[in-house]
C-alpha cells in the first residue's frame, strides 16, 4: 500500500474527504512526463486536464491531456473551448471523458500560490472529487517519481466559499497554514496488457537503468536552489509580519486616540453642564477615525503553507543524503 | 492493389532520404495499448496516428491519438475530420510535432491498411506504418515499422510493399525514471505500487546494488573455481569498478565526512527552526 508522507497537511489517518485514495494508470504518470519534458524547459509551468471516474472512495484516473501554455500573440485562443472540443473528440474513443481534475508542474516545490488555490477552488466546487496533481521534474530526475495529490480541506472550502479572508474568518474556521491541503495517497495501477508491454520494454530495451538516487553530488546545486527559495519566501514573510505589526499598533494607537477624544468631550461636556451650557453634539466618532484597512491574511497563510513545503523537501533531502553518506562510509571502511 | 510483405532490407529510392531507423517513446505504445483495450464492440483492431519529428537518418515517435473507424469484409471508412481536428488540437500544445505516419494494432498488414496507408501518404510525406500486436498473435507484444514503397511491372500491375525499418525505443531520463516504477506494478498481485517516500528509495536502490554486486560475485566465484571461462573485457569491467571506489587515507575521509554530515544537519535545523517560527506567528497572528 502508499506510505504517506507527513507534508504541510492535517496528519489525521481518515481524511474527511469523500476521496481516500488516488489511483493512477501508468499512461497518464508517462504523458505527465513527456508533456513537461517536451514543453515545459524553463521554469514555466505546464499544466492539464486529467479525466477519470469515481469509484467507491477512489479517483481512479485513466487519461490525460496537455494545455497549450499562455502566450501573449495568442489573446484570441479560448481556452474552454480547447477543453470542450478535446473532451468532445476523446469521447468518440472511448476515453472517459469525466473531468477529475488537473496537474501541474512545479519548480523546486513552490506551487502553494493564490492562482492555485482559486482554480483548485473552483474544480472542487463544480466536482467535489476533484484534485491537482503536482509533479516535480527536477525531483524526478533525481531519482524516484515526485507525484503529489492534493485537495483543499473543507475547512479552506468553506473560507474561499465565503470570501471572507480576513483575520477572523480564519480564526472562526481554524485554518492554519497546516490544513490548508491534504494531500491523497497515490497508487499507481496498470492493466495486464501494459504489463505485458513493460515486459516487453524490459527485454528490448538496452538503456541501463540510471542510478541517479545514489550519487552524492546531487546534494549541492538542489539543496542551494532549494534553501535560495526557501530564503526568499522567508523575506516576503517577514515582509507581510512587519505590515501586520505596523497595523496593529496603527490600530491601538488609534484606541487610544478615540479614548482620549472621548474623555476630552466628557469633560467639556460636564464642563458645559457646570456652566450651564447646552453640551457638544456627539459626533459621529467612527467617521472621525477611519479606522485602518486590516491587512489581508490570506497571503501569508499561503506564504506559511509555502515555507513550510519548502522545509519539508529540504528535509526529505538532507535526510536521503544523509544516507547516502553513511552508505559511502561502509563503503570506504570495507576498503581500508 | 495488392499488398506484400518482404524481409529483405529497404532499397533506397533515388532522391528521398528514406530514414532507417524508427524511435520510439513508450508513451506512445502504452496509449496504442490503452485504446484498444476501449475499442468499441466488434471492432478487432484499432488505427490512429503517429505525431513526432524526423531528421535525416531517424523519424522520432513522441505522441499518438486513436481515430474511430470502421471496418468490414469489403469496405473501410476512417473519420478523417475526426484526425484533422485532434491534429489541430495537438498542435497547440506541442507545434513542433508533425505528423509521420499512423498505426494499427495487430499482426499482419491487410489491404484495409493498404487504402489507409493511401490516405496518410497524402498528410504526411513518407509516413511510416507501425502495427502493435495487442492480442498477442506471435506470443509477445511485437511493435513493427514499416515503410511504403511501390513495386510490380509499371504500366500492368502495380502494387505497394511495406519493407520493414528497426525499432528503437528511447526514453528521456525521467521516462527512464517513471518506467522503473512501472515496472514495479508488474509483481505485485493486484498490478498496484504506491509511491514510496524517502529513505525507503535510498534503501531500495541499496539493496539494488547489492543484488548486482551478488551476481557479480557470484560470476567472479564461478570463474576462480573454473566454471566459467574468464572474459577479459568483463574483467576490465570488475577492475574499473574497484578503482571506482577512491583511496582516500582514513582521517582525510573522515573529517569529509563529518564536515558534510554537519552540513547538512546545520540545514536540517535551519529548517526546523523556520517550521517552528512560522507555526509561532501563526499562534500569535490569530490571537
Amino acid at each position: 500500500m502508499a506510505s504517506r508522507k507527513e507534508s504541510g497537511v492535517s496528519s489525521s489517518n481518515t481524511l474527511d474527504s469523500p476521496v481516500k485514495q488516488i489511483q493512477i494508470e501508468g499512461l497518464v504518470v508517462l504523458k505527465i512526463i513527456k508533456h513537461y519534458q517536451e514543453e515545459g524547459q524553463g521554469s514555466e509551468v505546464v499544466q492539464g486536464v486529467l479525466l477519470g471516474l469515481v469509484v467507491e472512495d477512489r479517483l481512479e484516473i485513466t487519461n490525460c491531456f496537455p494545455f497549450p501554455q499562455h502566450t501573449e500573440e495568442d489573446a484570441d485562443f479560448d481556452e474552454v473551448q480547447y477543453q470542450m472540443e478535446m473532451m468532445r473528440s476523446l469521447r468518440h474513443v472511448n476515453i472517459d471523458h469525466l473531468h477529475v481534475g488537473w496537474y501541474q508542474s512545479t519548480f523546486y516545490g513552490s506551487f502553494v500560490s493564490r492562482a492555485l488555490l482559486d482554480s483548485q477552488f473552483s474544480y472542487q466546487h463544480a466536482i467535489e472529487e476533484s484534485v491537482v496533481l503536482i509533479y516535480d521534474p527536477i525531483k524526478t530526475a533525481q531519482g524516484s517519481l515526485s507525484l503529489k495529490a492534493y485537495r483543499l480541506t473543507p475547512k479552506l472550502m468553506e473560507i474561499c466559499k465565503e470570501k471572507d479572508f480576513s483575520a477572523e474568518g480564519l480564526k472562526k474556521a481554524a485554518v492554519g497554514y497546516e490544513n490548508m491541503f491534504e494531500e491523497v495517497p497515490i497508487v499507481i495501477k496498470n492493466s495486464h496488457l501494459i504489463s505485458v508491454l513493460l515486459w516487453e520494454l524490459e527485454e528490448k530495451s538496452t538503456v541501463p537503468s540510471k542510478h541517479e538516487l545514489l550519487s552524492l553530488s546531487s546534494s549541492s546545486s538542489h539543496l542551494e536552489k532549494s534553501l535560495q527559495m526557501l530564503m526568499d519566501r522567508v523575506d516576503d514573510m517577514s515582509q507581510d509580519i512587519v505590515k501586520f505589526n505596523t497595523f496593529s499598533r496603527n490600530t491601538s494607537k488609534q484606541q487610544q486616540q478615540k479614548h482620549q477624544y472621548i474623555q476630552r468631550r466628557q469633560q467639556e461636556n460636564t464642563q458645559r453642564q457646570s456652566r450651564g451650557e447646552p453640551p457638544l453634539p456627539e459626533e459621529d466618532i467612527s467617521k472621525m477615525f477611519k479606522p485602518p484597512q486590516p491587512p489581508p491574511r490570506m497571503d501569508t497563510l499561503l506564504i506559511a503553507g509555502q515555507i513550510n513545503t519548502y522545509c519539508q523537501t529540504v528535509k526529505e533531502f538532507t535526510s536521503q543524503n544523509l544516507g547516502k553518506l553513511f552508505m559511502a562510509e561502509a563503503l570506504q571502511g570495507h576498503n581500508s | 492493389a495488392a499488398a506484400a510483405r518482404v524481409h529483405e532490407g529497404a532499397t533506397p529510392s533515388p532522391g528521398r532520404s528514406r530514414p532507417a531507423v524508427v524511435k520510439i517513446h513508450p508513451v506512445v505504445v502504452a496509449s496504442i495499448v490503452d485504446s484498444y483495450e476501449r475499442r468499441n464492440e466488434g471492432a478487432s483492431r484499432v488505427i490512429g496516428t503517429l505525431l513526432g519529428t524526423i531528421d535525416k537518418h531517424s523519424v522520432e515517435v513522441t505522441n499518438c491519438f486513436s481515430v474511430p473507424h470502421n471496418e468490414s469484409e469489403d469496405e473501410v471508412a476512417v473519420d478523417m475530420e475526426f484526425a484533422k481536428n485532434m491534429y489541430e488540437l495537438h498542435r497547440k500544445v506541442s507545434p513542433s510535432e508533425v505528423i509521420i505516419g499512423w498505426y494499427a494494432t495487430g499482426y499482419d498488414i491487410t489491404e484495409h491498411s493498404v487504402l489507409i496507408h493511401e490516405y496518410y501518404s497524402r498528410e504526411a510525406q513518407n509516413p511510416i506504418h507501425l502495427t502493435v500486436d495487442t492480442a498477442l498473435q506471435s506470443g509477445k507484444m511485437s511493435v513493427r515499422a514499416y515503410l511504403s514503397a511501390p513495386m510490380g511491372v509499371p504500366g500492368k500491375t502495380v502494387g505497394v510493399m511495406f519493407t520493414p525499418l528497426s525499432v528503437k525505443y528511447v526514453y528521456y531520463d525521467t521516462e527512464c525514471i517513471g518506467i522503473e516504477l512501472l515496472q514495479k506494478t508488474r509483481t505485485s498481485p493486484s498490478r498496484t505500487n504506491g509511491l514510496t517516500s524517502d529513505l525507503t528509495q535510498v534503501a531500495g536502490s541499496a539493496a539494488q546494488t547489492q543484488e548486482m554486486l551478488s551476481t557479480v560475485l557470484a560470476y567472479i566465484e564461478d570463474v576462480l573455481a573454473g566454471k566459467v571461462t574468464a572474459d577479459n573485457s568483463v574483467g576490465r569491467y570488475l577492475m574499473d569498478l574497484v578503482d571506482k571506489v577512491p583511496m582516500i587515507p582514513a582521517e582525510d575521509f573522515e573529517t569529509m565526512l563529518n564536515s558534510n554530515i554537519n552540513d547538512l544537519l546545520m540545514v536540517t535545523y535551519l529548517t526546523n527552526l523556520t517550521q517552528t517560527q512560522i507555526a509561532l506567528n501563526e499562534k500569535l497572528v490569530i490571537m
